[in-house]
């Protein structure tokens, strides 16, 4: 780690802890553990659309699995902990299971069949009326007391939701800095060589798709804590795209992209909503604007467009020393 | 009454199958020939059943409703195409010196002016970036489903079907649903015609040529890219006919487009894309798991679609006819 990456760390750390004082009424504050929600999903979608060039559009199907499978399992009376646990698992499960039909199809063959499954889960939920109450969807008890801990208010919930990202944070970090990090941006990249050089890209691919699913279930099982209920709407096609824009708006190939980009959708989605209800046109164009204008979204065009600006400074001078011999 | 049953919902299969068909044809020949899924074909469905029901209301007769209905779907089809997915430099340069000549030169914004048209100039849009093009077949859809809620409201609307048949037919004791019959039967005539306009006409061989190995289409001096037009013209207005023929069995609603997209998906998946052949046999298997599915067992509808996806995907990854690997 560089000096400059401690001291934004650090920075963001601060920031993020201050949330509560900075930002007026509950209101943001739950705004503000919505965004960081969303963030975790933006960046369990990332791991496999930035790192690995898996577009998926059926993120949502987690949101279905590991959230009812909570609900189910508190309201069938199992404690929280059991019910938390045995949800990630099962979606996670579910993610194997995903992940090997979706990467039959390489490219964009994927895209079609994770919607269709997407679309599946969804139709399940919102038919299944016995198991998931259909189109009422399906509310949770209460939330949790971890460690003894009351999470009820606002507050709280916003460090307990923090505190959950900052260990998810930590392990995608981690995870993109590793050797099977580089061996999944190979794949991406190059995944003939990949092959060529003995990596077994279809199980890269498919552990990074299981890893996904396992951050978006966490993500899934707070969303489930946050709103205390779940319906069928919480998992249709336009979830999956919403967080799809997300990392792609931000900027899919950095860590930092999803996060701005989760801000960034959740505030004007709660701030339009509020206005016009439109949302779903703003939402279309906002992709087709992105798409066309910023394939590489937020932060990387940031970063971009500052280096060009450094560099433009300091061309001058460069100019003049490179016209002599070096050494 | 066990039989009538039997009947009524083989019928409603079929003429599912037939909606279908007019729907996954286009978007399989699409996927075949562009190698995108074009995400917006629920969208263009959808519309269609708009749009005939506006037609419908103010008396046109049903057939020409449907005629004009897939023709304005099929219209937008090709501006999106051109426009937003293949977006040309000519059009580009066009309306960026439009803009040019009516905001930066009146208010005399010399330097922008000449930056701008650089911009334009070395725009390239979305051309080999076939992942952008699949989201932004996706934001479209999207502004669509919601143009589609603004216009006419999130009340169900029911397309009146032709007055001539409205009445079942009665053979032998058991009474069958015309209008369904008359929608299979306008389904196979489509198919009919989509497969002599495939294997027997000039443009047919040009769109299988382009299907099977685009690259080489074009180096023999095939217009890959007036195809691409062409073929989103086609399977818009398809869809959009479909859209119009199957409003009175399925109402027109908003979410209408996200519940036809994924069966289309399946059908695709299912059959293989880029093969007629395929959709036609995927479109009335997934029309008889999806309506005796939801007849027999409504909670569990969608799964019984999702095990022949799993079959098919796991041991026939192309489809049962696929011509181009998904």
């Amino acid at each position: 780690m560089t000096r400059g990456s401690v001291i934004a760390v650090l920075l963001a750390t601060v920031v993020f802890m201050a949330v509560p004082w900075i930002v007026p009424g509950n209101f943001y504050i739950n705004m503000a553990s919505q965004v960081l929600i969303y963030a975790l999903f933006a960046l369990s979608l990332n791991l496999m659309l930035g790192y690995g060039g898996m577009v998926s559009l059926g993120h949502a199907a987690y949101l279905g699995v590991a959230g009812y499978t909570c609900i189910l399992l508190v309201t069938a009376g199992y404690n929280q902990l059991t019910a938390a646990v045995v949800a990630v698992l099962f979606s996670t499960a579910f993610a194997g299971v995903f992940g090997v039909l979706s990467l039959r199809a390489p490219g964009l063959g994927f895209i079609m069949i994770t919607l269709a499954i997407g679309q599946i889960v969804w139709g399940i939920a919102y038919r299944a009326n016995a198991l998931t109450g259909g189109d009422n969807g399906m509310s949770f008890p209460a939330r949790p007391m971890p460690f003894g801990f009351d999470i009820q208010d606002a507050k709280n919930f916003y460090y307990f939701t923090l505190i959950v990202f900052a260990i998810a944070f930590f392990f995608l970090w981690r995870f993109s800095h590793s050797p099977f990090g580089a061996s999944l941006k190979g794949t991406k990249e190059q995944p003939r060589r990949m092959r060529m050089l003995g990596h077994n890209v279809w199980l890269i691919q498919l552990l990074t798709f299981v890893m996904a699913g396992f951050w978006a279930s966490i993500a899934s099982v707070l969303y489930v804590y946050y709103n205390l209920f779940l319906s069928p709407h919480a998992l249709a096609l336009q979830q999956s795209a919403e967080i799809l824009l997300m990392a792609i708006l931000g900027g899919a190939t950095s860590l930092t992209g999803p996060i701005v980009g989760a801000l960034i959708i959740t505030l004007i989605k709660n701030v339009i909503s509020t206005y016009v209800e439109r949302w779903n046109s703003l939402l279309g164009v906002i992709f087709v604007v992105v798409i066309i204008f910023m394939p590489y979204g937020l932060v990387p065009g940031c970063k971009q467009l500052w280096k060009r600006l450094q560099s433009r400074g300091k061309n001058s001078a460069p100019a003049r020393t490179s016209s002599e011999p070096t050494e | 009454m066990q039989g009538q049953f039997w009947i009524i919902q083989t019928l409603n299969s079929v003429a599912f199958g037939g909606l279908l068909f007019m729907l996954s044809s286009g978007f399989s020949l699409i996927f075949g020939l562009m190698r995108i899924p074009n995400l917006a074909h629920g969208g263009f469905f959808m519309l269609g059943a708009y749009l005939g029901y506006s037609l419908l209301i103010r008396g046109v007769n049903f057939w020409v409703a449907a005629l004009l209905g897939g023709l304005a779907v099929g219209l937008l089809g090709v501006v999106i195409e051109r426009f937003i997915i293949h977006p040309s430099n000519r059009i580009l340069l066009a309306i960026g010196s439009f803009l040019d000549a009516v905001i930066f030169r009146p208010l005399g914004l010399r330097a922008f002016s000449g930056a701008w048209r650089g911009m334009i100039a070395r725009f390239r849009g979305l051309a080999g970036n076939e992942q952008g093009q699949v989201l932004m077949t996706l934001g479209v859809s999207f502004i669509v489903a919601d143009v589609c809620l603004l216009i006419w409201t999130g009340d169900p609307m029911t397309l009146p079907a032709p007055p001539a048949l409205r009445r079942p037919l009665f053979i032998g004791g058991y009474s069958f649903p015309t209008y369904r019959l008359v929608v299979l039967g306008v389904a196979l005539v489509a198919a009919a015609c989509l497969y002599l306009l495939m294997e027997r006409t000039r443009l047919g061989a040009m769109i299988r040529a382009g299907v099977d190995d685009r690259e080489m289409a074009r180096g023999c001096g095939i217009p890959v890219s007036r195809l691409f037009t062409i073929v989103f013209l086609l399977g818009a207005t398809l869809a959009g006919i479909g859209g119009v023929l199957g409003g009175p069995i399925l109402n027109a609603y908003p979410g209408l487009d996200t519940d036809m997209l994924p069966l289309a998906l399946i059908v695709v998946i299912l059959g293989g894309a880029g093969s007629l052949l395929g959709a036609f046999v995927g479109s009335f298997v997934v029309g008889f798991l999806y309506n005796f599915g939801i007849a027999l067992v409504p909670d569990l509808a969608y799964f019984v679609l999702f095990l022949p996806m799993v079959l098919v995907l796991m041991f026939l990854p192309q489809g049962l006819f696929g011509r181009v690997q998904l």
